[in-house]
């Protein structure tokens, strides 16, 4: 166990050596602060049938930016070990391939939860100015963010699959990006294919993550997304752990 | 240490290695020799657990290196070709991080990290950013890294490449000394180093092993090894006939230049001609300006050896 905290600490510390962790930061930062203004001045303009949360989570703003920032933490994971050969020092040292599969998948969950972070304190700046108790309901919170987490387990886990597969993040910044957007795309076909009938629709609804957000930033958290981002990261994980192993396959 | 039986390696058709099988025992420094390309850095990564072989077993103190992986790493260091490290981290922090993936922890992780960074002149450096460094500092870097877990057995893939020459005399003096504790196997191009730091030489070539001997057997097997330099005038005689009634001379060969010719004779490479061909030159008043005898190197047993067809 030893080993595995050492490898998921260099995980973590590897994103704050570069650049690219603050980089990203600041610009998620600051367009999670625009939508964020957007989502306050349209509360502004009168009652409204949303809170700030679903008026915050809801947004295009918000996807495009949460689009964005997958590919981004993902794509030096493996390849990055590829290119520069450090995968050779990394496998022959005495350590397991899942471990290593692991570590980077977590390390890059730790950077996502950790870009997360402020924007609670922009729903603590509403409420200390707003002073408004119903605006705050802890369910829509704890929906909003457990729903956040799950996406990212399984977003985060499709970047993983794609560094492994080349050793040029480009490369692997483009699988991941394109594998997430039709995911996320696919899940808007009922809003594009009208004359879809209600089973099908059910099951485009089941992996719409839309959908979902739209329903846990309502604070009602059901149990099927649950399941389907816990399945799928695993079946991701799986996955990357094969990919990973293929250089031992005896060819 | 090392023990690989009837190793076969393919990628796509093409054969790496095929069918070597070798020994290392324990405390020998063994090198390994070969053109770019025979099979030496595939050889090593099979070893290292980093690729599987095609057929074939090797095992690393009594460890398969595929069916025990993690046992048989856990006693090995090694250190890849070019020496791949993480240039963002500082050279302390990489040792740290390295030292505890191989399960060094503890009051002994302060202690070998520290006796590391002393034995590879390291301090000066140890809080320095590995991506600043020199080349011949990160191949120190990573040769402490190969040793923080005091393994038995090291294998270096060309430890000196790149190196300029003061820094080629500091790692061979540093293998050297190492060889005092561990098993070493290490790949270069660089013959004369072979000749000063190995106790054994293995040379490969197109993936096959053509000689597994020390240093000096290989040179006494040699069949075209030594040599004889002659310059002297012989005015009309034919020297080249006359130094090829000399016991032991195989072939002679003459270049001239004004008066003076110049012979070289080859000879068996233990036979030493020098003595009759001054009888020679005395009996037949020939003026002599030199009279050499060159040494075979393991030079002209590689190039023996991998030249062979040609």
């Amino acid at each position: 166990m030893t080993k595995f905290f050492t490898l998921l600490g260099r995980e973590v510390k590897s994103f704050f050596y570069s650049p690219i962790a603050y980089v990203v930061m600041f610009f998620f930062l600051l367009i999670t602060g625009f939508n964020f203004y957007i989502g306050v001045s349209l509360l502004n303009r009168g009652p409204s049938e949303v809170t700030v949360i679903e008026a915050f989570f809801n947004t295009v703003l918000f996807w495009i930016a949460y689009l964005l920032i997958f590919p981004l933490i993902t794509m030096r994971t493996f390849s990055e070990e590829f290119k520069m050969g450090t995968i050779e020092t990394l496998m022959t040292a005495p350590i397991r391939d899942w471990q290593v599969v692991i570590s980077k998948w977590l390390g890059c969950l730790v950077f996502y939860v950790i870009l997360w972070v402020p924007s609670l304190l922009y729903f603590a700046v509403f409420q200390w100015t707003t002073k408004s108790e119903a605006a705050h309901a802890m369910g829509a919170y704890a929906g909003s963010y457990l729903l956040l987490l799950l996406m990212g387990m399984f977003y985060i886990a499709i970047g993983c699959f794609a560094s492994v597969l080349t050793r040029n993040q480009i490369i692997a910044a483009v699988i991941s990006f394109c594998a997430i957007t039709i995911l996320l795309f696919a899940g808007l076909l009922s809003f594009i294919v009208l004359n879809m009938t209600p089973g099908l629709r059910d099951f485009v609804a089941y992996f719409s993550a839309v959908e979902h957000m739209g329903e846990f930033s309502k604070g009602v958290i059901d149990s099927r997304p649950i399941i389907y981002y816990t399945t799928m990261t695993v079946l991701m994980l799986v996955l990357t752990h094969q990919v990973f192993q293929a250089r031992k396959w005896k060819l | 240490m090392i023990k690989v039986e009837n190793l076969t390696k393919r990628y796509a058709g093409v054969t790496a290695i095929d069918n070597i099988s070798f020994e290392v025992g324990k405390g020998e420094i063994v090198g390994f020799l070969g053109p770019n390309g025979a099979g030496k850095s595939t050889t090593m990564r099979i070893l290292s657990s980093f690729m599987p072989a095609t057929a074939g077993r090797a095992s690393i103190a009594g460890f398969d290196v595929f069916e025990n992986s993690l046992e048989a790493r856990a006693h090995l260091g090694y250190m890849p070709e070019n020496v791949p490290l993480y240039t963002e981290m500082r050279v302390t922090e990489y040792l740290i991080y390295r030292a505890k993936l191989k399960g060094v922890t503890g009051r002994r992780l302060k202690e070998r990290i520290g006796d590391v960074k002393e034995l590879c002149s390291l301090r000066d450096v140890e809080n320095r950013i590995i991506g600043t460094l020199s080349k011949g500092y990160r191949q120190r870097v990573g040769l402490a890294e190969a040793l923080v877990h005091e393994p038995d057995l090291l294998i270096l893939d060309e430890p000196t490449i790149g190196l300029d020459p003061n820094q080629i005399r500091q790692v061979r003096e540093l293998i050297k000394n190492l060889g005092k504790h561990h098993t070493i196997l290490l790949s270069t191009h660089i013959l004369p180093e072979v000749e000063m730091t190995c106790s054994r030489v293995i040379i490969i070539n197109k993936g096959r092993i053509e000689a597994s001997d020390t240093p000096q057997n290989l040179l006494d097997q040699l069949r075209t090894a030594g040599g004889v330099r002659l310059e002297a005038k012989t005015g009309s005689d034919n020297g080249v006939a006359e130094l090829q009634k000399i016991a032991g001379v195989k072939d002679v060969t003459v270049e001239r230049e004004g008066d003076w010719e110049t012979f070289l004779l080859k000879t068996e490479s233990k036979g030493d001609v020098r003595e009759e061909v001054w009888r020679l030159a005395v009996d037949r008043k020939w003026a002599v300006r030199e009279l050499s005898r060159r040494k075979a190197t393991l030079e002209d047993v590689f190039v023996e050896i991998t030249h062979a067809d040609v």
